[in-house]
């Protein structure tokens, strides 16, 4: 992979660049999942105006709150069939008490469910070293283009320079 | 007409460097007063698991538990730890919801509070075992021994229940420390950047990643407020599904979490001032903020002395013999210096502090929150104690005195919760950056001065910074 970018302390000059990098992507040929936008804060709160992401982490969440019930009923009545505890007229399996069990059942199920939708979604934990500037951990936004035509990377790092960044830099990592 | 020119630097309170630099100081500079507050805390927590061992090496005969009363100081901890719990991750997760935005230095000392509050209670029903490692018997698995537990008790309800808002606050409060330990990561070197580097599982802060954080906070936003309601309620149901005298009540589910929720705020309000004290936070932990977690308790306190007067007066109204027994001996008999001491700690000194806006300072607050942690202890003991005392029938009634086991142990859970929460601050920082910076406003785009700005900045011929690796 290799990348030009550009180092932003101001929110509004970052807007900038990425405004003006996506208005010259036809001639220079850049794709949207080209653009590479990192900050230490989420991108919204900085008014980035990036693509809508579309997730399916609340339906996966439900289904996993569907089958967690599921499962917690189903481990609640099998224990109370195979070792039946009669206890006066009451029945075996009772609603209100296998209930209880079922919903703290089906809220772990969710819970667990968007956990592993978010590691798996942002392909966390990461191992192997990806591009990355440690200066977005102080503050400043990181815009820029990966795999781009190397004919265009002077005009990139104009374009950059002049919407306001601080810095421009290249990266490569074979 | 003047006009208003909002500048990054009049935008902004704090910059972000200084929201690191502030932030970042207690986890990469340890002072000479953490070792020795460190210490103290831990030699009351060695003795507190000196204790422990000794009672499960000689039995459970050096307690203080003798028939009638077997849940005396353990389970009085279990309930008041698990009510403590609350302050965080419930509180966090409805100003999260609502987007207060006053909430954003509160919710990682409020969640952080909740993980160690649930692990301090949830040993005590191992600690309260004749045979603690035994313990994995309450855990339902299929066993050789035939021994499946009751699910229709409510014990096991208890067991489900901690284990799910255990998890939750966990992963509640793990989650959005990412990004902030991958800052760490940044700034640190050597062994510490290797040790970050791995539980920032490689945060980049892209778009991807910071839009699933946030809607992964959303969804356990929603569930996590259910949960953490449902955890006090079974709680209380352990003492509600019991033939006991004062126990068996519909109003014992509410109650308890109205009482959890108190003590929770009060804890919150106690460890934020102590953050702001010793970690110099006096810039993020504001006035404002003890304020309005005040003004929770107040509402918090006015709820608990109705739930009260609410069961209290049912019983003394229905007259039933048994628990007049209970509620005479805790208003006007043995308990009766309890019961006022909880009144006055719990309604009496805090409403006025709380409910004049002049005394709802970060003293004032600290004060009041201070004396609501003792009476919701002592709270928990009344509830515990006089009802096992005074049962249906005179042959079974009995007395419970604490054994200097228990009192160790119980003053060993006290340490061990500031233990936990000063070894927290040190390894991570106990605000969250990320929210923090998110909640400082951003500065519209000014364009002309941006470009007349930048463009002597352009280079011509200059090359590029190089490569970074």
């Amino acid at each position: 992979m290799n990348a030009i970018y550009g180092l932003f302390t101001d929110a509004g000059a970052a807007r900038r660049a990425l405004h003006e990098l996506r208005g010259a992507s036809a001639r220079m040929r850049i794709g949207d999942d080209q653009i590479l936008v990192m900050s230490s804060e989420p991108p919204e709160d900085l008014g980035l105006d990036l693509p809508h992401q579309r997730t399916r982490m609340p339906w996966l969440a439900a289904l996993g709150g569907i089958l967690g019930g599921t499962a917690g009923y189903s481990l609640v009545s099998f224990t109370q069939r195979t070792y039946p505890l009669p206890t006066g007229n009451m029945p075996i399996v009772a609603l209100w008490p296998t209930g209880v069990v079922t919903y703290e059942f089906t809220m772990l199920g969710a819970i667990l469910t968007t956990a592993l939708t978010f590691f798996l979604t942002t392909r966390l934990p990461r191992s192997r070293r990806r591009f990355y500037d440690p200066e977005v951990s102080d503050g400043k936004i990181l815009i820029g283009v990966a795999d781009s035509d190397s004919n265009f990377w002077r005009d990139l790092e104009r374009t950059l320079y002049e919407q306001g960044a601080e810095q421009v830099k290249q990266y490569s990592h074979a | 007409m003047a006009q208003h020119v909002i500048t990054p630097t009049s935008a902004r309170p704090f910059d972000r460097d200084t929201i690191n630099q502030d932030l970042l100081q207690p986890v990469l500079h340890t002072s000479r007063r953490f070792y020795g507050l460190t210490s103290i805390l831990a030699a009351f927590v060695l003795a507190g698991l000196a204790a422990f061992l000794f009672q499960a090496y000689a039995g459970l005969g050096v307690s203080g538990l003798r028939r009638p009363v077997f849940w005396g100081f353990y389970i009085t901890n279990f309930v008041f730890w698990i009510g403590i719990s609350h302050a965080g991750t419930l509180i966090s997760a409805i100003l999260r919801l609502v987007n207060a935005r006053w909430r954003r230095p509160v919710t990682r000392c409020a969640e952080a509070i909740t993980v160690f509050a649930l692990l301090i209670g949830a040993s005590f029903p191992v600690i309260h075992l004749g045979r603690p490692w035994l313990f994995f018997w309450l855990i339902p698995y299929p066993s050789e021994r035939g021994i499946w537990p009751n699910f229709r008790s409510p014990l096991l309800w208890d067991f489900c229940a901690i284990l799910t808002y255990i998890t939750g606050s966990l992963i509640f409060l793990l989650l959005p420390m990412i990004p902030d330990l991958a800052t760490v990561r940044d700034r640190t070197a050597g062994w510490r950047k290797r040790v970050y580097g791995a539980v920032a599982l490689g945060w980049r802060g892209t778009p991807r990643e910071w839009h699933r954080l946030e809607m992964a906070m959303r969804i356990m936003a929603v569930v996590i407020i259910p949960v953490a309601v449902s955890v006090h309620t079974i709680v209380s149901w352990d003492f509600a599904m019991a033939p006991v005298p004062m126990w068996h009540s519909t109003v014992f589910g509410p109650y308890f979490v109205a009482g959890a929720i108190f003590s929770g705020i009060a804890a919150l309000i106690i460890a934020m001032a102590f953050l702001r004290k010793f970690l110099h936070l006096e810039q993020y932990l504001k006035p404002i903020h003890f304020d309005n977690l005040g003004k929770l308790l107040l509402v918090m306190s006015l709820l608990w002395i109705y739930f009260i007067v609410a069961e209290r007066l049912t019983v003394w109204y229905g007259n039933s013999t048994p628990e007049m027994a209970v509620l005479l001996a805790t208003e006007r008999g043995k308990f009766l210096p309890l019961f006022w001491a909880m009144v006055c700690c719990n309604f009496l000194i805090p409403f006025p502090i709380l409910a004049i806006k002049r005394f709802r300072t970060v003293t004032g607050t600290v004060i009041a929150s201070t004396t609501v942690v003792i009476g919701m202890w002592l709270e928990r003991f009344l509830i515990v104690v006089p009802s096992l005392e005074f049962k249906y029938l005179p042959f079974d009634w009995g007395h419970y005195r604490p054994s200097w086991v228990e009192i160790t142990i119980t003053l060993a859970t006290f340490a061990a919760m500031p233990l936990l929460y000063l070894l927290f601050v040190k390894f991570v920082p106990i605000i969250s950056m990320w929210e923090l910076k998110g909640g400082e406003p951003v500065a519209a785009p000014r364009v002309e001065a941006a470009s007349s700005w930048t463009q002597s900045r352009v280079p011509t011929e200059e090359p590029l910074p190089g490569s970074v690796d």
